[in-house]
This record gives structure tokens, sequence and C-alpha cells, in this order.
């Protein structure tokens, strides 16, 4: 074991913090309430720092090295958007206070609602969701309230495009809808026969990511749109792959009536164990009532002696709350910081640049990997991890021994449609040298597959654990903390 | 790879064995080495229910993938292989025996003649890559 658990560090009786005398009588506590089965760890402070930090260090994090995850956009998180959420008035404030004491947070709110409306070509925007498939539950929840509103609750059927997010379909089944799949056609877009099929009345909508999960841009996304549209559905579109349209496209502009933003992906706010997400919806016009709210708005305008007034509105017909308080508020923080450090200019030169590295290296890893809808990618591509002549080898060997070259693994067998799926995205942050090293390392494993296939088959190597045994972590779940001699007695 | 000649397959990789007015039902080979390691199993049927060809009958869940596993044919569910919840590896080890799922009783067997022989399946999975 390379770190021990924090309860084998305690020691019995060893503070972490002594107390002043107190100077007012001690209470006790109800005596029915007092345990003595936790057993807490005993620690001084100076062993929970290099417990925690040693265990950091055992871990790889886009701080430490290149990640180039698939559809998770894992780009350099700047640390002043750290400095910005920081800030006493931000970091020290309450969502109970009195709104005229929050003008400051609220106008950040309002700020980053205008911001996404306008790279998203929106008329309105919540902040509340959580996370990316809070957004999805949230937009396809409007969708139905729109529906049931203008009298037509037959509309209950989805369409889920096969190369679609699996919480695409999670989505709609929670929200009570149906699930249809569309197949991709051979260029990998919506096969627009198949979806023409589906197009009767009970017809509620369809999700769409676009760019799709090959990192291909659908070719005839208007169409898509102007058939369900003619149809009476709406369009959902998943804004996790919204790294390649910055600035350049905007989904609203092409017919989505409403989409959810990953500010923890796009907009550089800490990703997966580093924070928690945030999924915004943006709606076109016919959706703005229906918002999950309430949402920042301006309630006086400026005036010559005073600033605007801020506050929060519930939407005359929103489907809610979704989230308590104002959503995740660091988290706006981080993403407003980001978009004006980079300013409109900067917006359109972060998908030139995320869509640029990906095509990079398309070309380096084409000879080496088959690409299938091998065409101009956008921000990431997915390239098979299997070799002519050695079918032993999949995906998850050539992601393992990648670690042993010192990089994170790229998404692995997803999307579905592709065999032995490796879904590579650099993001826009990596320099030419780390996309070179990156291209090195995977044509040495492409070599390795062929001459030395146990070195993939038992990687890694040169990690602080190696292969894992993932058939027993999916059996045997461990699902909650709990001290090393309990969790040992129970097994 | 495994194609056992007295079976009838689905292009969706489901597996028929008939007797009489019965049917087994399961995933082929191809199936459980495209997923790999399986770890769930659920039933999303009950015994005596109904369903109609195409419909879910189970849920399967690998290292890799989730995947539905629906009924090529209509019938009644007759019985549910229960150990297969805790030991979701058979379909793996033994996709044609011990790996089955659910029991049918058949309501129209002419949908049969829809379902591909073992020859022609194991040509549609070797375009899929099968071997």
């Amino acid at each position: 074991m390379l770190e021990p658990l924090i309860y084998e560090l305690s020691t019995p009786g060893r503070p972490g913090h002594r107390f002043p005398d107190p100077d007012v009588p001690l209470a006790d506590l109800p005596e029915g309430m007092i345990r003595q089965d936790l057993m807490l760890p005993e620690l001084s402070e100076l062993e929970v720092v290099r417990h925690f930090v040693r265990l950091s260090q055992l871990n790889h994090a886009i701080d430490t090295g290149f990640y180039p995850l698939g559809s998770c956009s894992m780009k350099y998180n700047p640390k002043v958007n750290e400095d910005a959420a920081r800030l006493p008035g931000f970091a020290h404030s309450h969502p109970l206070q009195d709104p005229s004491t929050q003008q400051g947070s609220l106008a950040v709110m309002y700020s980053l609602q205008d911001w996404l409306k306008e790279v998203g070509g929106f008329a309105g925007i919540s902040l509340q969701p959580a996370a990316g498939a809070h957004g999805e539950l949230s937009g396809i929840l409007m969708i139905r309230a729109y529906h049931r509103d203008r009298g037509q609750p037959q509309r209950n059927k989805i369409l889920v495009p096969d190369s679609a997010h699996g919480t695409n379909p999670a989505t709609t089944t929670m929200s009570g809808l149906r699930v249809v799949e569309l197949p991709s056609d051979a260029r990998g877009n919506v096969d627009l026969e198949a979806l023409r099929a589906e197009c009767d009345e009970t017809l509620a909508g369809l999700m769409l990511t676009n760019p799709n999960t090959l990192g291909l841009f659908e070719e005839r996304v208007q169409e898509v749109v102007r058939l369900v549209h003619d149809n009476g559905g709406l369009v959902y579109g998943d804004g996790a792959n919204m790294n390649a349209l910055l600035g350049v496209v905007r989904p609203g502009d092409l017919g989505f009536d409403v989409l959810h933003f990953n500010l923890h992906k796009t907009f550089s706010t800490p990703h997966g164990g580093g924070g928690p997400g945030a999924g915004p919806v943006g709606v076109r016009d016919l959706l703005v009532d229906y918002l999950p709210g309430p949402v920042a708005a301006e309630l006086e305008p400026e005036s010559e002696a005073l600033p605007p007034l801020y506050g929060l509105v519930m939407p005359t017909k929103s489907i809610g709350r979704v989230k308590a308080f104002h959503g995740h508020f660091g988290m706006h923080v981080r993403a407003y910081a980001f978009i004006r450090s980079h300013g409109k200019p900067g917006m359109r030169a972060i998908a030139e640049h995320a869509v640029l590295n990906a095509n990079y290296l398309l070309a380096g890893l084409r000879q080496s990997y088959r690409v299938p809808f091998d065409r101009r990618c956008m921000h990431e591509f997915v390239a098979e991890g299997r070799f002519e002549g050695v079918p032993e080898i999949h995906a998850l060997d050539v992601s393992k021994r990648l670690m042993d070259y010192g990089f994170h693994p790229p998404t692995n067998y997803f999307p579905l449609i592709v065999r032995e799926a490796l879904m590579i995205e650099p993001t826009e942050t990596e320099s030419k040298p780390t996309l070179d090293a990156f291209i090195e390392a995977m044509k040495a494993i492409a070599e390795e597959a062929h001459s030395e296939p146990e070195l993939l088959k038992g990687a890694p190597h040169g990690t602080p654990f190696g292969r894992l045994d993932e058939v027993q972590a999916a059996k045997q779940l461990v699902l909650c903390c709990r001290p090393a001699e309990l969790e040992r007695a129970a097994l | 790879m495994n194609y056992p000649a007295d079976l009838k397959y689905a292009g969706t990789d489901e597996w028929v064995r008939v007797e009489g007015d019965r049917a087994t039902l399961g995933v082929s080979d191809f199936a459980q080495d495209q997923l790999s390691d399986l770890v769930f199993f659920e039933a999303t049927v009950r015994v005596g229910e109904r369903v109609a060809a195409g419909e879910q009958v189970a849920t399967l869940e690998s290292v890799k993938a989730a995947a539905d596993v629906n009924s090529p044919v209509s019938g009644e569910i007759l019985e549910i292989n229960q150990p297969l919840a805790a030991r979701p590896e058979l379909v793996n080890t033994d996709p044609y025996g011990s790996g089955w799922m659910v029991k049918l009783k058949l309501t129209d067997k002419s949908e049969l003649a829809a379902l591909m022989d073992n020859t022609a399946y194991q040509r549609n999975t070797e375009a899929r890559g099968g071997r």
C-alpha cells in the first residue's frame, strides 16, 4: 500500500487542534446520542496535510499532465478563475442575504446569462442546473411542459441518435417520455430517412449533439431541425461539444430550441473530482417562460445616479426550481472570469484552436490507428484501438499503456457505434510539443501491440497501481467510507 | 466463435431455441464477446407477462457498455433465469447453456421465419468484425 488509510494512521488521543479552555459552563451531550462506534481518526494537522498531499500526488490531473478524455473538454482551468471565486464578496456571501446586499453576485449571474445568450444565440438562460445531465433533464421537462401547455400531451416521443451521450435516453426516460433511437448514416450523420419515418403526431422532440460524439459536424443539421419543427417537435441541443462552436456557430441560429452548456467543459470550471459542475440551459423565445427559476433579472435600469438594480425572478410558466438557491454560484463566477479574460474574439479563438489541435492529432495518428467516419473532425475524433493480426489487444489495453507514457487515457468504448472506440479530445490549451509527444506515444503503442502485445495486456507498469480488476470493482461495490476494521469485519 | 446449428438468431444478437411452442432466449457468443465481462443482469419482465417481438426482456451491463436484450419473438414469459442476477458471468462462459435469460410460450411461430440460421448469422457477425 503506497499510502495507508487515514484510519490506519490514527494514534489514540492525538489531537489536530487544542481548543482554549471554555469561559462558559460546558453542556454535556445527551447520554443516548453519544456513539462509541464511530472510530474517528485521530491525527495532528501535519499528518493530515501530508496524507492528503501524498494522495493527491498519486493522481493524474490536468495540472500534472495531458488529459485527452474525449467529450469532456479537459482544458486547463486558469488560476485567475480561482482568484475571482475567492474574492470575499463572492466567497462569503450567503444566498439568503437580502438581494440589496448581493447586487455584485446578482450582476455576475445576470452578465453570465447575457454572455451565454450571446454565444448560444438564445433568448433566455437559467443558471440553475447543477451539471450537464441536469441541464438535459430541465430542457426535456421544458419541452414536455410546452406541449402539454398547448394541449398536445400525446407528444411523448423523443428521438435520440445512436451516437448520443448515454445521458440523453436516460433523461428522456426520467422525464416520462419515450425514447426512439435513430441510426447514423455512412458519413456519421443522422439518417434522414429514419428521421422522416418517425415524424408523426407523437413527436415531442429530438436530442442532438452537434458536433456529434464522433466529433463530426452534422452536415445537414438545418434540414434535421426543419423536419422536426415542421412536424411539431422541438430540438434539444446537447452542449457538451460547444467547444467546437464558440464564436463560430450559434446553436440558436441553427434552430435549436433549448441547449445546455457545460461550464465545466467549455468554460474551464473544474471537471470531475475538482468541483461541482454547472449546466445552464439556454432557450429560444418560445421556451423563455418555462425556464427553471429563479433567474437573475434587471429589475430597474441604470440611471444617472445609480447602477441597475438586480434581483431574482421566476419565469411565468416555469417548470420550477431544479436546484437549491442560485445553482452552483462559485462555478458561475469562474466561468464569468474565463469568458471576460478571453473576450469576444477570444471565444472564437478557443474553438479554432480546439478544432486545429484535434485535426493535428488525427493527421498524426491516421497511419497507426483505424479511423472510421474519417472526415474533417471538429474538437475531437474517434479512432479504433484494435490491430490486424493481434485480436487480443483492445482499446482498454492501449489506454492502460498510455498511462506508462504519462498521459491520461482517452474515453474508451464510446460512442458505441465504433468498435473498440478511443475518443480523443486535446482541447485548445495544449501546445504543439505536447501534441507531438502524444502522437509519438500512440505510435509507439501501436508498434508494441504487434511486437510486444503482453506489454499492453499487463499495462500500466509505471503507475502507483497496476491493472485494476474492473469486473470485481463493478460487482463488489463499496459505497461508503467506513473504518478499515469495520470494512474487513463485514467481508 | 460458436454458432450452434440448432438455434435461430436475431440481427440484434439474441438467440432462440425452439422446443414445440416454447422458446428459450439468450444472447450470442458474438454478443458476449463484444460486451466483454458482464457485471450485471436484470430481467425487465415478469413471469406471466406478454411481450411482443422486439420488446425488451432484460438489461445487461459489462465493464464496457450497457445493452438491452429484446425478444425477437412474441410470447408469454414462462421462466426467468434467476441465478444470472448473482452470476452474470455465466453469459460469458456459457452463452448458449446456463447463460440463457428467459423462456417464453410462443404466440406466433410464423415470426421465427424472420430469424437467421447459424450460417446466415455467422456471415452477419463477420460483416461486423466477428471472428
